[in-house]
């Protein structure tokens, strides 16, 4: 098992099952198919996407740089936030950026009920380290433990 | 974060419960990116990324109402993206059925919402709100709440406004509270590019394939882009201007890109040149053969990889008139060198409503229809987010469709090929 320590940009604390992309993960392309038409798994839809395309995000660690793409990203966030079909969590190797940011904090302030803890700035080493189906648990203060 | 007295009375909840909260998101999004401050909002409008009434997007539509409801809409009014719906755009009796009554079917109860919201005027939907014929176009230097990433990396970029790379939802809290937080691009700092690409082909670089290269290099990163004013020129013109709005659209849709300086051409770069790239700033040189790396890298994933396409969007971002024009005498010459008379493949051309106006009082517009295009407002993306387009071989020649759809991309003199050839692929 490794510790590694970010900073927390919505809290929480939760243990779950790592999905991991190397690459930018794009919200809208990844999520808006699942949403639109009922996906009970919540797969990835983002062709462009190799390491997750077709996997299920649902209730997952979703392990991952940044995200990229259309500024629907951040409301495209909150809705699976607010549909419960949300990962359980989001750990960014690198700080987070704008639309991941404002998804996690619209779904903070907005959303009753549903808590994904979002951690960024883990580094690098936590993305080269967890691998897929590796349970990550995410504690207090930024602390994620992969093992 | 600090904040004024004003700002820190309601987030306390002297204007009400959701202005509040709309105060507190605003805060939050700010401390995520250690923003010490809200400044204000100088354009004349806003831009809002959400157009489409979805089925699924009711939580946003929610959202709305509770902003409604609380009475707390902004002065500030806005342009929002295109409509995801025209009658004029071909689709079948399945896929109609399936625009109108599963997908689609808070789109009045939301383009009503919207009006409440501040919507400019009816036609004010189109990603291109920068267009002169529609209105909304900010002065150098001003703040803005926009969403929409094609429209932020051009004002950016093109106009030299001031607007982070925000989300729906956000760009229009930070409208209603008149503040955005301090950060990011911002401030000086952000806007230093931290890679210089240097363009060395031998031809005129593809717009939406160069940017596309680019913005899965840099990913959110500010690139100082040196030769291209060789190819583009120096002068902000209607044609440089279309095609830093389509490269701009690449490099947001394929990475992150938020803002880019092209060197003698865009105002940050003329005004200071090369104190725009920070120390240590990485390089990416694009020549012909790298630009082919990245379009072969393109997954095709149309079940018949070698279907005849049937359908052809050109117009992801919105065309400009200028495009409109160009694009009408293209397909016009080149169905009479192989001499046919209109176009083999069904081909919808996309512009702003008032850009479409405009361009119906031209003499080109009874040319255009008479290739057979189809002329739409419509959302191309919009459109073929649905799983009957899934199965669909569509082509275009914008990178921002390919990226989120199915839609095989190929350069513009390509798709200007197939569309004019008789109906051979």
């Amino acid at each position: 098992m490794k510790q590694f320590k970010g900073r927390v940009v919505t809290p929480g604390t939760v243990t779950a099952e790592a999905v991991v992309t190397k690459s930018g993960f794009n919200t809208l392309a990844s999520f808006q198919n699942a949403l639109q038409f009922g996906d009970k798994e919540v797969k990835c839809g983002d062709q462009n996407n190799t390491d997750l395309y077709g996997k299920s995000l649902l209730n997952k660690a979703l392990c991952l740089p940044q995200t990229i793409g259309s500024t629907t990203g951040g409301l495209v966030l909150y809705c699976a936030c607010a549909l419960k079909k949300n990962p359980a969590c989001m750990l960014f190797s690198q700080p987070i950026d704008s639309l991941a940011a404002a998804g996690a904090v619209l779904a903070d302030v907005w959303v009753d009920g549903v808590t994904m803890p979002v951690i960024d700035s883990l580094g690098e080493e936590f993305l080269n380290y967890v691998k897929d189906g590796m349970t990550v648990t995410v504690k207090e203060d930024g602390i994620v433990e992969v093992g | 974060m600090i904040l004024t007295q004003e700002q820190q009375a309601i987030l306390d909840g002297s204007k009400g419960e959701v202005m509040a909260k709309v105060m507190k998101t605003l805060v939050m999004y700010g401390e995520a990116f250690g923003a010490e401050k809200l400044v204000p909002i100088t354009s004349d409008y806003n831009h809002l990324v959400t157009s489409f009434g979805l089925k699924v997007m009711s939580p946003v539509y929610d959202l709305m109402q509770t902003i409604l409801d609380a009475g707390v809409v902004s002065g500030q009014k806005f342009s929002v993206d295109p409509r995801p719906l025209d009658k004029k755009v071909p689709a079948n009796f399945l896929q109609n059925l399936i625009f109108n009554k599963f997908m689609y079917t808070k789109q009045d109860f939301y383009e009503d919402q919207l009006k409440k919201l501040g919507l400019m005027n009816k036609d004010a939907f189109t990603c291109t709100c920068y267009m002169d014929e529609v209105g909304n176009k900010p002065k150098k230097g001003d703040v803005l709440s926009w969403a929409e990433s094609s429209a932020v990396v051009y004002a950016n970029s093109v106009l030299g406004a001031k607007c982070n790379r925000n989300s729906g939802i956000i760009d229009i809290m930070g409208s209603i509270v008149g503040f955005v937080p301090y950060f990011g691009l911002l401030t000086d700092e952000g806007r230093k590019a931290t890679w210089i690409v240097k363009v060395q082909t031998e031809k005129k670089p593809e717009a939406q394939l160069l940017g596309s290269a680019i913005g899965m290099k840099v990913m959110e990163d500010v690139p100082y882009v040196v030769g291209l004013d060789k190819w583009i020129g120096t002068e902000l013109n209607d044609s440089a201007c279309a095609y830093l709005k389509d490269f701009g659209a690449a490099t947001a849709s394929n990475g992150a890109v938020g803002l880019y300086h092209i060197e003698n051409l865009t105002p940050e770069a003329v005004e200071l040149g090369e104190k725009l790239i920070a120390e240590g700033a990485k390089e990416y040189i694009i020549d012909d053969a790298e630009l082919e790396r990245v379009q072969k890298n393109y997954p095709v994933i149309w079940k018949k990889p070698d279907a005849a396409p049937k359908l052809c969007f050109i117009g992801c971002p919105h065309l400009s008139l200028q495009q409109l024009k160009d694009w009408t005498d293209n397909i016009e010459s080149e169905l009479k060198r192989k001499g046919n008379v209109k176009v083999s493949v069904p081909t919808v051309l996309t512009a702003a409503p008032k850009v479409l106006e405009a361009f119906e009082k031209t003499s080109y517009y009874a040319r255009l229809r008479a290739t057979g295009v189809i002329i739409s407002y419509i959302c191309p993306l919009m459109y073929m987010n649905n799983p009957l387009c899934k199965k669909m071989p569509v082509i275009t020649c914008s990178n921002k469709l390919r990226t989120y759809t199915t839609a095989k991309f190929y350069k513009e003199a390509e798709i200007l090929s197939i569309i004019t050839d008789g109906g051979k692929k």
